[in-house]
């Protein structure tokens, strides 16, 4: 099944200039370049693309329209299935997820379906084309906890089938993750985050920013004393975790959330912002996962020269595979096979380096991954005036321990079923606080499975009973 | 937007405000703080709530100019609005949770440094509502910098004060003070809770330990979003991390490493001194890393 047109390139910043700017890395294909693309898809009887899509958008519809240059009629085939298009053609990991499984990928280079997505997707947000349709109001009102891509995708949905619609959101930005954890190299916050956040609200979607839900209010008042006949619960796996080895609260040592949420959602890299953001001249990341590139990529940014530490090897980075070919190529070093065992201090109580020992693949575990174990008498050190921990997260525990009846498992969190419900009637979860952290995604598919699954749930119980208000 | 509905400067550094957040206002406890955006611009900077009207929708703050935020806080005048106001936040205090009957029988005395005397007031407040005998200890440099004198003489049993020069009350630090009405005045206190500078904090908690007292202190750490997703709130609290921002503001002082806390505090010195001249030039200068 060969194809003789090869993928289309994309126009992409010089990686030396680029390592000195906050702006996107890529700049996307224009009109010409997305038709020939999407010239090169076989259109298959059974697409094994639309399988491997966590949402099974039609993918070799929307670029059926894409390659006649109906930009807009692709734009409404892509809305059937996702809310949050410019976003996820940006951040999902296509690689194995549709282009991963895509036919000509057996023999050469997959269609890019995510760099099409994105294309139709801006497009549709700069011309003005497929729109989705506010529904009058059925009167009945759903509060939905986060902003993140679930609760924007759960909220979205909701009020297109007409639902009165409130986010409550604890920071003073809309976004989730979108917001405070990809920089915006990777995903402009004005030109995409806030673009898709403004069609949610275009659809009658109120977003309360400032409250906590679990302090501001809880699930119960929700509930009880405002109202609400349902709460979404899409309040994501915000929580940090650390190593637990000696020296981490040295200063100089931060998790990557904090050095994240400084530099995007609080733009301590502008002059013109107040936040301050420390990155020191030589910089170690600990990780290998998204947040750690992007970490990493934004202390490099920053002027700091950057080391990514990474107890396996480039084969297992659970990275998107284009943000590590990224960071690769604007010059960030990878310590691969690398644990650090200790963070080493001043006398002055801040980080002068960091202490780690080489590791090497073992047998394979039940699960088939070889894990790593350390070698002994290894011990080796790297110098650094910062260190950043990017070691994952799991669900915040504040709603949970503040809602009566919901319950939660070992790894804390938040127990539901396939459509989202939870142990408490009438509240309903989905997203990483569900899964702990996992992607953009399945978060959005969660929050749409989960609107479905409100709807159903309202019209069956609250309708029969509750006059609606 | 959050509405400022008064202000007044308390000293020529410290202003109290009263700010319109009706949501917060309703569910706001003693010892629960806040944060403030002033605009778009702006760090989030925390708190105490130092009082709350639950039926005007009315939180107080009490803020103290020490640097860039704190000052742009301060100039906000009453009409003016925050960008944002969120909370309450952290762990209200222990005593909120006691029953009448647990509190039966308890004497506490508050140790109350400079602008943290603000913080105290709400907690003092609690307790004397429910009948708690409480003495507060009030200290400050000098007596112009005294603040809270008549509201807090209001609500406790016995009002001590002290400043480092003699200018008002007892000369000395609140440490003395606290030694003497225990060691020569024979006062005995079940619970003393310290709120003031990190190292005042440190100081109280080694005098109570001294006395036998068990001591809560409530960490005025580095923070940013407040809601336990950055750890740059952490501190060492019985050997292990604490996110200051969730698991506190207020700890047992006995547990609480006061050293590293202090040394964390100080982390963006520099950079903050900048940004304080930036503030005041209006200008846009480079910023050191
Ligand atoms: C740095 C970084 C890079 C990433 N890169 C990628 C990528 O390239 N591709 C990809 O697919 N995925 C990526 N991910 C993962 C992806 O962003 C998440 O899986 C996704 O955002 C989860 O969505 P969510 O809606 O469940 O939660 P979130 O996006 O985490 O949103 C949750 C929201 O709820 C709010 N909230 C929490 N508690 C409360 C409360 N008590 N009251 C009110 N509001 C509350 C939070 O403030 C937040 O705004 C990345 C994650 C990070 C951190
Ligand atoms: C839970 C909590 C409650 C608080 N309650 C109050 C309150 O009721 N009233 C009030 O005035 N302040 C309070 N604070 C302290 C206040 O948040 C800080 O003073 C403020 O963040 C400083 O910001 P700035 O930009 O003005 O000063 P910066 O320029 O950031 O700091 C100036 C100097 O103060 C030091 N510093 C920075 N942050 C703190 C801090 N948190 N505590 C002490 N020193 C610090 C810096 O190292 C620097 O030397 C509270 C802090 C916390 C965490
Ligand atoms: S698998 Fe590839 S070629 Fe086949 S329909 Fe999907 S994108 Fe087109
Ligand atoms: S301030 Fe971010 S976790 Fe506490």
């Amino acid at each position: 099944m060969a194809n003789r047109i090869p993928r289309v390139p994309v126009r992409e910043q010089d990686p030396k200039i680029r390592a000195t700017n906050f702006d996107e890395v890529c700049f996307g294909y224009d009109a010409r370049e997305a038709v020939l693309e999407a010239g090169r898809c076989l259109h298959c009887k059974n697409p094994r693309c639309v399988s491997a899509c966590p949402v099974s958008i039609s993918i070799p519809e929307f670029i059926a329209h894409v390659a006649t240059g109906d930009f807009s009629g692709a734009a409404s085939v892509i809305a059937r299935d996702s809310s949050l298009p410019a976003i996820c053609g940006r951040v999902c990991p296509q690689e194995t997820q549709c282009e991963g499984s895509c036919i000509l990928g057996v023999k050469g280079e997959p269609v890019a379906i995510g760099k099409l997505e994105r294309f139709v997707a801006d497009w549709n947000m700069e011309n003005g084309g497929h729109k989705a349709e506010k529904a009058p109001s059925n009167g009945y009102k759903v509060a939905v906890v986060g902003s993140g891509p679930s609760g924007l995708a759960c909220a979205s949905d909701l009020a297109k089938m007409g639902y009165d619609v409130t986010v409550f959101e604890a920071l003073h930005k809309a976004g989730g993750v979108l917001e405070y954890g990809i920089p915006e190299f990777r995903l402009p916050k004005e030109k995409v985050v806030a673009s898709e956040i403004g069609a949610v609200k275009a659809l009658g979607v109120r977003i309360e920013t400032d409250v906590v839900v679990g302090r501001t209010v809880t699930v119960d008042s929700l509930l009880d004393e405002e109202g609400y006949s349902a709460v979404f619960i899409g309040s994501g796996a915000g929580l940090p975790r650390f190593m637990g080895i000696p020296g981490e609260n040295l200063n100089g040592v931060f998790s990557a959330n904090e050095f994240l949420t400084r530099n995007n959602l609080m733009k301590a890299y502008r002059d013109d912002y107040m936040t301050p953001v420390y990155t020191g001249h030589k910089v170690v990341v600990v990780g290998g996962g998204n947040v750690a590139m992007d970490a990493a990529r934004t202390a490099l940014r920053l002027g700091a020269e950057t080391t990514i530490v990474y107890r396996r090897t480039e084969k297992e980075l659970p990275a998107r595979r284009e943000e590590v070919h990224h960071a690769m190529e604007e010059g960030i070093t990878f310590s691969m096979l690398t644990n650090p065992v200790e963070i080493l201090g001043d006398e002055k109580g801040w980080v002068r380096g960091i202490r780690c020992i080489k590791m090497e693949l073992g047998e394979p575990d039940e699960s088939g991954r070889r894990s790593p174990v350390p070698v002994q008498g290894s011990e080796f050190d790297i110098e650094a005036d910062s260190v950043i921990m990017a070691l994952g997260t799991s669900p915040n525990p504040l709603i949970a321990r503040t809602t009566k009846g919901l319950e939660t498992n070992r790894r804390g969190c938040i127990t539901a079923d396939a459509n989202g419900a939870t142990s408490r009637p009438g509240v309903f979860a989905g997203g990483d606080a569900v899964t702990g952290a996992a992607t953009v995604i399945l978060a959005m598919g969660a929050g749409r499975k989960a609107a479905a699954a409100i709807d159903r749930y309202i019209k069956g119980t609250v309708a029969d009973t509750v006059v609606g208000k | 937007m959050f509405e400022i509905v008064s202000k007044e400067m308390l000293t020529p550094a410290i202003c109290r405000m009263k700010v319109h957040a009706p949501r917060l206002a309703a569910s706001a406890q003693p010892g629960q703080f806040l944060i403030v955006r002033p605009n778009e611009h702006g760090e989030r900077i925390p708190l105490t709530i130092s009082d709350y009207d639950r039926d005007n929708g009315t939180v107080t703050i009490v803020t103290q100019k020490i640097g860039a935020s704190t000052s742009a806080i301060c100039s906000f005048e009453a009409g003016d609005a925050f960008s944002d106001v969120v909370g309450p936040l952290g762990v209200p205090s222990e005593f909120t949770e006691k029953s009448d009957g647990e509190l039966a029988g308890q004497r506490y005395i508050f140790i109350a440094g400079g602008v943290g005397t603000a913080p105290v007031y709400p907690q003092v407040k609690y307790l004397h509502s429910k009948g708690v005998p409480v003495d507060v200890i009030i200290g400050a440099k000098n007596a112009g910098l005294l603040i809270y004198k008549e509201e807090m003489a209001s609500v406790c049993d016995h009002l001590y004060i002290c400043t480092d020069d003699g200018s008002e009350g007892f000369k000395g630090m609140v440490t003395g003070l606290l030694e003497k009405l225990v060691l020569e005045d024979g006062n005995r206190y079940t619970q003393a809770v310290a709120i003031g500078p990190m190292i005042m904090m440190k100081f109280a908690t080694l005098t109570a330990r001294k006395l036998g007292l068990p001591i809560i202190v409530s960490l005025n750490t580095l923070m940013v979003d407040g809601t336990g997703m950055c750890g740059a709130c952490r501190v060492t609290v019985g050997g292990k991390t604490r996110f200051a921002c969730v698991e506190g503001p207020e700890f047992d002082g006995y547990e609480v490493d006061f050293d590293e806390a202090m040394r964390r505090q100080g982390m963006y010195r520099s950079q903050e001194h900048d940004a304080e001249e930036r503030y005041e030039h209006k200008c846009k200068i480079g910023r050191g890393r």
